[in-house]
């Protein structure tokens, strides 16, 4: 970092603690957000890889931790799902990816409240502060899952970590607050502070993806707070909003959490889905096929997301004719979702493809993704989904959706937007090595466990001795083949982590401001950019995917370039 | 930093001030979070009758004192919008300051309002239709208080003739939290 900003002396000379540690600067904030996601994803995989331990090795002493006992079996897994989702997909998707590229790529300086900006890191970072000191308190840190069902996440009686719970809690409600405060942000940016001349079909895909899921999250998180509230109340006063016992209903936070926690998919899908979009059209040379189609998809998506959260609920003994109405609204979120990725291969068909590292990325997300998709058309329909619900068939649906997401697509756009953010390229072999390693790996890990989990494998099991039908050795082979695959997958990560840092400091260095040889606006300004990001601000003329334009000698055509 | 204003705050593509959007997207993000809370509420209401026990027992009298209040305090944060529009930033402040008053009205009715239901063993842990009694009201409270808290500040300003737009934003605010008291008081107080 200490090159990023050198030799601007512009401003009035900036200390380190202004400059990277209470800074303005959306690109510095942007990158507080990464790299504060990217060790919350380290703590996430390492809780990963305690717990396959576990359930391939039962009882033994996991390397680097120890015996895991019961209680904290059900800790690491709750933790897990917690973080990859509330603190490493979020903000590196929506948080670090929209606070650096929104207001470059729409040729601003800033964000329109910088400061707002700023504060919503802080009440990030306390976020993650409150939930690791969750894990150190009396009993330890909350084991109810991440969707916190109550009585369980109620009652201290039964969960067993009376502070855990409530820390946990209320960690995840800070970090609601961080993000509507980013969201309100990023949504206001990009309606009010395009650069001139771009409309609003000239906005690059990404940052209409980023902003939607903003809005999305906007719209979700809301019941879910009044139910966080509720809860936290239940969980310290003694109230009764989700005790049968006393009048109140544990099926209702099932309810306000799956509102929030479905729509919530697709909060982390569509900046994925928005950087792909960059990526693949840069390096096959094409226009987007259909830009409008895939906006408007994009909106039948989010308003049907509303409408899909009970399929979560099949058997948690909601109306069997409301299950019906939601396998139907279920199987028809899956239509835009095809389309969308019909559209991206459309994209790619006849290109000049260039097989770098983010685009290779960029292809195995949707190559995985889609593994993902096909696999939730059995669970979206509520008969297939009795016999599902619970098992690793489950999970290994919903991994084959989030990695893609949060790991492969999050490669993709740090491969291709590294020498934006740092001015230094990141090593190509290192990067196809690390590709490789990481899907071959992480294919290892879920393939098996769609076949455990279609054997009736149960989900949130700590050791199968205690189960005589699924310790079999069939089924268990599968597990230690995941658990192996963890290792692996963890193991490339090394590569990655060693060619981020190394580039960083010590990569070739990026001379000019449009390596990729792209169009949109980010790319008009230095590498790095600089405090305030554009010498003169960009006019845009066009649309950000004319790509191979017949007539044209050169085959991109920057949004700014007047001819 | 914080010597130059970025040019992105000075934008307006849609036409409307940004601190204006600002606070429509804020207040739409409050919205879902009192809809959650009230749907909740309705939901179990129309499915126990026997709330209505319960509810009648509320201070149907000091739930319509407070709306006058609210409502009454609203007036006086327009007026002190009209007046900063025109620059006359002592009757704005006043009328901020009135605003103000009005808040700490509404809060002193309530405090007495729920020591008194307190007194009568009516506790947020008495039963569902007190729990949502307190926690709907409550939030609402806090908002009241936020309101009053950010008036204060802006007031401020205000007397230095700085940032006058503002009093727009916390008067589009205020109404909110009008409007949410305006939902609040037929579901807790009327429907007996």
């Amino acid at each position: 970092m200490a090159t990023t900003h050198a030799e601007h002396h512009d401003h009035h000379e900036m200390s380190f603690w202004e400059k990277y540690i209470f800074p303005l600067d959306h690109k510095v904030i942007g990158m507080q957000y990464l790299f504060t996601g990217i060790l919350m994803g380290i703590l996430g995989a390492f809780f990963s890889y305690v717990f396959r331990m576990q359930l391939a090795f039962p009882g033994i002493e996991v390397p680097l931790f120890g015996l895991v006992t019961s209680a904290q079996y059900n800790s690491l897994i709750t933790n897990h799902g917690t973080i990859m989702i509330f603190w490493f997909a979020m903000p590196i998707l929506v948080a670090a990816f929209g606070n650096f590229l929104i207001p470059l790529m729409i040729g601003a300086d800033d964000m329109v409240f910088p400061k707002i900006n700023r504060l919503s890191y802080q009440i990030f970072f306390l976020s993650v502060v409150v939930l690791i000191a969750s894990f150190f308190v009396h009993n330890g840190g909350f084991g109810g899952a991440w969707t916190a069902y109550p009585p369980l996440s109620a009652k201290a009686e039964y969960n067993l970590t009376p502070w855990g719970s409530i820390l946990w809690l209320v960690a995840v409600v800070l970090e609601f607050v961080a993000f509507l405060l980013g969201g309100i942000n990023f949504i206001t940016t990009l309606m009010n502070s395009r650069a001139k001349g771009m409309k609003m079909m000239d906005i690059p895909i990404v940052c209409w993806m980023i902003v939607l899921a903003s809005i999305l999250f906007m719209a979700s998180a809301g019941p879910l707070i009044a139910g966080a509230a509720m809860l936290l109340f239940d969980q310290t006063i003694g109230t009764g909003f989700f005790d049968p016992a006393r009048g109140g209903d544990p099926i209702l936070w099932q309810h306000l959490f799956w509102f929030f926690g479905h729509p919530e998919v697709y909060v982390v899908f569509l900046p994925a889905m928005g950087i792909v979009a960059e990526v693949i059209t840069t390096f096959s040379r094409k226009k987007l096929f259909a830009y409008k189609v895939v906006l408007f998809t994009t909106f039948a998506t989010g308003i049907l997301s509303f409408f899909v959260w009970a399929h979560h609920q099949f058997i948690a003994g909601i109306d069997p004719r409301l299950a019906n109405i939601f396998t139907v609204t279920t199987l028809l979120i899956s239509i835009p979702i095809a389309e969308m990725l019909f559209v991206y291969i459309a994209t790619l068909w006849g290109g000049a493809i260039e097989l770098t590292s983010a685009m290779l990325f960029a292809l195995g997300f949707l190559a995985t993704f889609l593994i993902g998709g096909v696999t939730g058309v059995f669970l979206g329909a509520s008969g297939a989904d009795i016999y599902f619900h619970d098992t690793y068939f489950v999970l290994a649906h919903f991994h084959y959706t989030f990695v893609p997401i949060a790991v492969i697509a999050v490669f993709a756009g740090l491969y291709y937007w590294f020498p934006k953010m740092f001015g230094r390229f990141m090593n190509e072999t290192l990067g196809k090595i690390h590709f490789w390693g990481t899907m071959v790996g992480f294919n290892g890990i879920f393939m098996p466990l769609f076949f455990t989990g279609a054997a009736g494998d149960h989900r949130r099991i700590f050791d199968y001795s205690n189960f005589p039908e699924l310790a079999v050795s069939s089924l268990h082979h599968l597990r230690i083949v995941a658990t192996i695959s963890v290792i692996i997958t963890i193991l490339f990560q090394f590569v990655f982590f060693w060619n981020f840092i190394y580039s960083m400091f010590r990569g070739r260095k990026c001379t000019e401001n449009n390596p990729w040889k792209a169009n949109t606006l980010e790319w008009v300004a230095a590498c790095p950019p600089p405090h305030g990001n554009f010498p003169v601000m960009p006019e845009v003329y066009r649309g950000p995917y004319e790509y191979s334009v017949p007539g044209r000698e050169l085959d991109y055509w920057p949004q700014n370039e007047k001819v | 930093m914080g010597t130059t204003t970025p040019i992105a705050t000075t934008r307006s593509v849609t036409g409307m001030p940004t601190g204006r959007l600002a606070v429509w997207w804020v207040i739409g993000s409050e919205i879902v979070i009192f809809g959650g809370l009230l749907m909740c509420y309705l939901m179990l209401r129309l499915k126990f009758p026997h709330w209505a026990l319960n509810s009648s027992h509320t201070n149907t009298f000091a739930g319509g004192l407070n709306t006058f209040v609210l409502l009454t305090s609203s007036l006086s944060i327009v007026l002190a919008h009209y007046y900063a529009e025109r620059k006359e930033e002592m009757k704005a402040f006043g009328l901020i300051w009135a605003t103000i008053f009005g808040g700490l009205c509404f809060l002193v009715i309530k405090g007495i309002e729920w020591t008194t239901e307190i007194q009568n063993g009516f506790t947020i842990t008495s039963s569902l239709f007190w729990s949502f009694y307190y926690t709907a009201a409550g939030l609402h409270a806090l908002h009241v208080i936020a309101g009053m808290c950010l008036m204060g500040w802006i007031s401020i300003d205000v007397l230095q003739k700085k940032n006058m737009h503002r009093v727009e934003l916390i008067g589009i605010y205020w109404h909110f939290v009008d409007l949410v008291w305006i939902f609040l008081f037929p579901l807790l107080y009327i429907a007996k």
